[in-house]
């Protein structure tokens, strides 16, 4: 697979031979693949195949878990993710996350928006209040939520705490959003809304979603990958992953055979 | 069938009698002070009783002024606190967030093996090592002073202040920690601008409970502290708190005389303190675990 996409333009990340054991446990086999900017990328399959482990190797979230051991390599915009010489935070700076449930601190909607742009001291060029605003219009709540910046986050509906962390991340303006099923603790028609959010960042943002669900992957994501065992079994367009997909095993769970 | 229903009855009655035996036995601990302490008040006013300024029980006439023995208890408990508090969250956190394994193991066996201390031990090694410490450090007259009885207070503080607040971190959700280190926080700022906030009530809690036992704590203070019933300016002064006044003087007083009752009078404003400590800790933690 070459480095450079279709378009011409250099991937934003790309992972070469990345292989992940907890403890004797071989989670990830091999892995490689390529994400463009300004693209949605899902990665799809069954419960336990290393899909969050692969996505909590792009911000390095796995680092938390101490049996966790990694080989292989991961660059963002050609950086390797683990060069000594970008710090922790930075990555973490440009590289967010959204988790399966939304965790709002349990802080003023301000002070939770505010959050990362005080960790990595923001705020001097633009002021704090410009950020928030700027962050809250980014997911559609600065028109809700304009009059109740000090009530406490844990206020909001699931749907609002799950902009609002992604809010959250949009005022630290990183490069990368990575969702770990971001509508899993969501009822439909909030699903709904936040799938339409995720469409509407994708022009800034280079997103990687995490879903359980097939026709979410179809509905949002430019590109699908369909991992099996910890093994990247097939990645490509998601039009042509769905309609013509090249591995059986692909074709076996995408038509709900298994998984 | 009966059998086991008669059983069962019984029990309950018997778990629900021991119930409501603590509290009638509460009660009656608080009538039978009211009943003796009361009395003083018949010679001095309440105003003068508790801002009267010299506590001489046995001058003739006789001052029952407890301001000094308040003020005593105040520095004291206030120096342990500002001590204690700070050392026990540092502890908390560190058991809690950054050792691992073993070392964690150890440092939470470690400060519950201090609660077990007796208090009369550490009341001995205040005197001992750290009294004549204190005296050379600071060029004193005596070591035994308010600084003296803060510091071995802390320590006695501390377990309780330590556990709690270990409990109330642990009940933060991985969720915010996780959410707060994917935003490039680094952990001092996960712990600091996020754990602690979330963890705020119960450790408001851990605090008041920490400080209700300094409150409470007589014999090391009455060994360490000096006893001189003055109102002290300084943390460097020897100074009597109302616990210790009412364990020093018991012996000597005759049942029923003026002194006898204000002392069950000290005994009074001592429950009241420590009642309302627990109230506000209790509603602290109450709090934590509605949310
Ligand atoms: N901290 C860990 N220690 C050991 N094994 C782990 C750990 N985390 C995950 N695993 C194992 O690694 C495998 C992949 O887990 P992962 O959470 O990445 O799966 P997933 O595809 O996200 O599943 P799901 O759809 O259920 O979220 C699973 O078999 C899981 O049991
Ligand atoms: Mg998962």
């Amino acid at each position: 697979m070459s480095a450079v996409s279709d378009a011409g333009t250099p991937p934003v990340l790309e992972v070469h031979d990345l292989n992940l054991w907890y403890g004797d446990f071989h989670a990830l086999k091999q892995i490689h693949m390529v994400i463009q900017a300004c693209q949605v990328t899902a990665l799809i399959g069954p419960s336990g195949c290393g899909k969050s482990t692969l996505l909590r190797c792009f911000n390095r979230m796995n680092d938390l878990i101490e049996s966790a051991r990694v080989s292989g390599r991961i660059l963002l915009d050609g950086r390797d993710i683990r060069d000594p010489l970008v710090p922790l935070v930075t990555l973490r700076k440009r590289v967010g996350m959204v988790f399966q449930r939304p965790n709002p601190f349990p802080l003023s909607v301000f002070e939770n928006v505010a959050f990362g742009a005080r960790v990595h001291a923001l705020a001097a060029r633009t002021g704090m209040a410009e950020i928030v605003e700027r962050s809250l219009h980014a997911v559609g709540l600065w028109d809700t939520l304009k009059d109740r910046l000090r009530h406490s986050a844990l206020g909001l509906s699931l749907e609002q705490q799950q902009r609002l962390c992604i809010a959250r991340l949009v005022a630290v303006q990183p490069d990368v959003l990575l969702m770990d099923e971001p509508c899993s603790a969501l009822d439909p028609i909030a699903t709904g809304k936040v799938e339409e959010l995720i469409r509407a960042l994708k022009a800034r943002y280079t997103i990687v979603v995490v879903t359980h669900n097939m026709q979410q992957a179809a509905r949002i994501s430019d590109y699908t990958g369909f991992l099996f065992l910890g093994e990247m079994v097939e990645f490509g367009p998601t039009g042509a992953l769905f309609t013509n997909p090249r591995d059986p095993r692909t074709e076996a769970y995408i038509t709900g055979r298994f998984g | 069938m009966r059998w086991r229903q008669a059983r069962e009855w019984v029990i309950e009655q018997l778990i629900r009698a021991s119930g409501i035996s603590s509290i009638v036995m509460v009660v009656l601990i608080f009538a039978f002070l009211l009943k003796e302490g009361l009395a003083v008040f018949q010679t001095v006013p309440l105003g003068d009783f508790l801002a009267g300024q010299r506590w001489y029980p046995i001058s003739e006439p006789p001052r029952f002024g407890i301001l000094p023995l308040l003020c005593g208890s105040a520095l004291v408990t206030g120096g342990a606190a500002l001590l204690s508090v700070p050392l026990s969250i540092a502890s908390a956190l560190c058991i809690s967030e950054i050792a691992k394994g073993w070392a964690k193991e150890a440092l939470k066996t470690g400060i519950e093996l201090f609660a077990a201390i007796p208090s009369v031990v550490l009341g001995f090694i205040g005197v001992t090592v750290l009294a004549p410490l204190i005296r050379q450090a600071f060029h004193l007259p005596t070591g035994l002073t308010a600084l003296t009885g803060s510091i071995t207070l802390a320590f006695m503080a501390m377990p309780t202040i330590v556990s709690i607040t270990e409990d109330a971190l642990s009940a933060v959700p991985r969720g915010y920690r996780e959410a707060a280190v994917a935003l490039g926080a680094t952990r001092w700022q996960m712990m600091t601008r996020v754990l602690l906030p979330a963890a705020a009530s119960g450790i408001v809690a851990a605090v008041m409970l920490g400080v209700g036992r300094v409150i409470g704590e007589t014999m090391a203070v009455m060994m360490l502290t000096g006893n001189a019933a003055v109102i002290p300016h300084s943390l460097l002064q020897p100074v009597r708190t109302l616990t210790a006044t009412i364990a020093a003087e018991m012996g000597e007083t005759v049942r029923g005389s003026d002194h006898y009752s204000a002392l069950f009078a000290i005994g009074i404003v001592l429950f009241a303190i420590s009642f309302s400590i627990n109230l506000v800790a209790d509603l602290f933690l109450h709090r934590t675990r509605a949310r």
